[in-house]
């Protein structure tokens, strides 16, 4: 019972991380609430069943045809639907809710509206200091780990990086110090879109893939970032593994569990928010005072 | 005599107020058609369209009210759509009131949660405040799915009592509840209480600097517009005779986001248009066989296209082009007049 909770929140956490980090940069940098980003993950776990199963290609290059393929798509979203309306925060909101909906509708046209399940790209088992797991679930933490360090590298060590935290603690003295605001905004759009895309790439042999599997990533990982605080990373990872294993708990201790694993995670974001307004490691914005 | 005089002024009132502007012609025509519409037809299929779509202009219109005018952008208003058809359906199924008691006591139920959630929203800002109430319905939805005895998990509950049997008095109580309430809404949006609002969506620290209690607006806000979504929760339940988890539904939330910002915010009219326009469409073109499976697809596609032609919603586009607004006196006056009808300044 222990070793579930443990291996199913890890694994639970380390992709809502993924999710969440994502969420957030673009949050932080544009101030955009992106409500696609979850239907990117959708779109990135359904590319891999096509790619993987349906046309058998390897699964090394199904993952990275599907997260290239994603993240282009997120781009092309980006540059035709959202910045045209970025100026009008609501309007952000709607026409991201809009871009969800019509990707769950192609699917469903594409694929149906049922279950779709994918065999595990790697087979077999390993015993890991006494506790045993597939290669499938330690193949997503090796990879979970490894993007986030990889992001962690990106925005501490390059000039990116630094243009990108710049950008997200203030846009106009950024843009005055030379910086390329739309740009930076474009680049944290493709890392934030890549980062769904892996999430959903890792997932898809380990859950069922279908047409509303958008929604409740959706709602956790909202929860996520506003617990942690909006636009902060720190926050996101730490959400992140505070309401997987608040999920993973749930469901496994108490009777209806997975009825009550949303309210339970949502209960302690609601409690956290009454108290800290701004999240766990939130930055009170200025225009937001 | 005192009945001429009430006439003589009504008369005054649509020469001097309604008639100089095409936009208040409109929805005056509009009105008066919904309310003449049985005397054509008593077509079951469309006075049934015409119902649930009043019920969901007055929902819309409710999220208007909390979200354009004070600023409150509320992402799980079905919260107060689902709470009030629950408590509503529960108490016409187990005390067996009649639905003219359960209604207003739904509606009730649906204020004093809204308070609450007020309450407990007074420090959000911003993003987290519309996170922080996508939440709530979904923790509400969830508890109901852990206790089935009494709200009958997922299938909901079912048998509840209509208002009445006969279509044509439905849908007159949808219409005229719509019309009451959009009127209500829109007449406290114009009042002092309504600037107040305004005041409190643009600068709430300059307004607790001018000595008002931001506390207490935006609580009443949150309860008036919870009373109003309440309403038409309450409504459609005992309409549609069963209650289930879709009322308290995330994309019903989204819904009226939707309606609220495609029809344009902070006027009533824009969400209460927004609906009338797309969803009669949408179930219209359900009803062909080629177009039921794309229904969801060319409302987000409409949405999709309204918002990157028109960001303001197509209400106030449309506005914006049969009249224009006083220089001096912010008067609005139809785009044909070349002095104000009101202080006399030339229109540009």
């Amino acid at each position: 019972m222990l070793q579930d909770i443990l291996i199913t929140g890890l694994i639970n956490s380390g992709v809502y991380a993924l999710l969440a980090v994502g969420f957030s940069l673009i949050f932080g940098v544009a101030r955009i609430v992106n409500i696609t980003h979850t239907a990117f993950y959708m779109v990135a776990a359904y590319l891999v069943y096509v790619l993987g199963h349906l046309w058998g290609w390897p699964a090394w290059l199904a993952i990275v045809a599907a997260v290239i393929a994603v993240t282009i798509l997120g781009l092309l979203s980006y540059r035709l639907v959202i910045e045209p309306v970025r100026e009008h925060e609501t309007a952000v909101l709607i026409s991201t809710i809009a871009l969800a909906a019509i990707f769950q509708e192609l699917m469903i046209i594409g694929f149906g509206g049922h279950y779709l399940s994918i065999p595990s790209l790697i087979d077999g088992y390993s015993q890991l200091a006494g506790v045993r797991m597939t290669n499938q679930q330690l193949l997503t933490l090796v990879i979970v780990a490894v993007t986030l360090v990889g992001v962690w590298l990106l925005l501490a060590k390059t000039r990116l990086g630094l243009a990108i935290r710049a950008t997200a603690e203030d846009r106009e003295v950024a843009n005055l110090m030379g910086m390329n605001v739309r740009h930076v905004a474009l680049w944290t759009m493709g890392i934030s879109v890549g980062l769904a895309a892996i999430a959903g790439v890792v997932v898809a042999p380990l859950f069922v893939v279908d047409p509303l599997m958008w929604l409740d990533p959706l709602i956790t990982v909202l929860a996520i970032v506003v617990l942690g605080g909006l636009g902060s990373l720190k926050g996101s990872v730490i959400g992140a593994l505070i309401i997987g294993y608040v999920e993973t708990s749930t469901v496994f201790l108490l009777p209806a569990g997975s009825f009550l694993k949303s309210a339970v995670a949502l209960s302690i974001m609601v409690l956290v928010l009454v108290v800290r307004p701004e999240g766990l490691f939130g930055i009170a914005f200025e225009e937001e005072r | 005599m005192t009945v001429m005089r009430f006439v003589r002024r009504g008369l005054t009132f649509l020469r001097t107020e309604v008639f100089v502007l095409p936009s208040r012609i409109i929805v005056l025509l509009f009105a008066l058609g919904l309310l003449a519409l049985p005397l054509f037809t008593d077509d079951p299929y469309i006075l049934r369209i015409l119902i649930m779509t009043s019920l969901l202009a007055t929902f819309a219109a409710s999220w208007d009210f909390l979200a354009g005018y004070s600023g409150q952008v509320n992402f799980g208003h079905a919260l107060f759509f689902g709470a009030a058809a629950y408590a509503s359906a529960l108490i016409n199924v187990h005390a067996g009131l009649t639905p003219l008691v359960t209604i207003p006591l739904g509606a009730l139920l649906a204020g004093a949660l809204g308070a609450l959630v007020g309450l407990l929203c007074l420090r959000l800002r911003g993003a987290y405040l519309s996170l922080t109430t996508l939440a709530l319905p979904i923790i509400l939805v969830s508890l109901f799915f852990a206790m089935p005895e009494l709200t009958g998990g997922e299938l909901g509950i079912r048998r509840v009592q209509r208002i009445t049997n006969d279509r044509v008095i439905n849908y007159y109580i949808a219409v005229v509840l719509m019309l009451a309430v959009c009127g209500i809404l829109w007449k406290i949006g114009e009042s002092k209480f309504g600037l107040i609002l305004h005041a409190l969506r643009e600068d709430q620290v300059a307004l607790r600097a001018a000595g008002i209690n931001t506390t207490r607006y935006k609580i009443l806000a949150f309860t008036i517009s919870a009373v109003a979504a309440g309403l038409a929760g309450a409504v459609y339940g005992h309409f549609l005779r069963s209650v289930g988890p879709a009322t308290l539904d995330v994309q019903l939330s989204f819904q009226a986001v939707i309606f609220g910002v495609v029809g344009g915010m902070v006027s009533i009219v824009g969400p209460v248009a927004a609906v009338f326009v797309l969803y009669p469409l949408t179930e219209y073109l359900a009803d062909f066989e080629v177009f039921s499976a794309f229904r969801l697809l060319i409302f987000a596609v409409i949405v999709l296209l309204v918002l990157l032609f028109m960001p303001r919603g197509f209400v106030p586009w449309i506005r914006d082009r049969m009249e224009t607004v006083c220089q001096r006196c912010k008067n609005r006056n139809t785009a044909t007049r070349s002095s104000c009808r009101v202080c006399g300044t030339a229109l540009r």
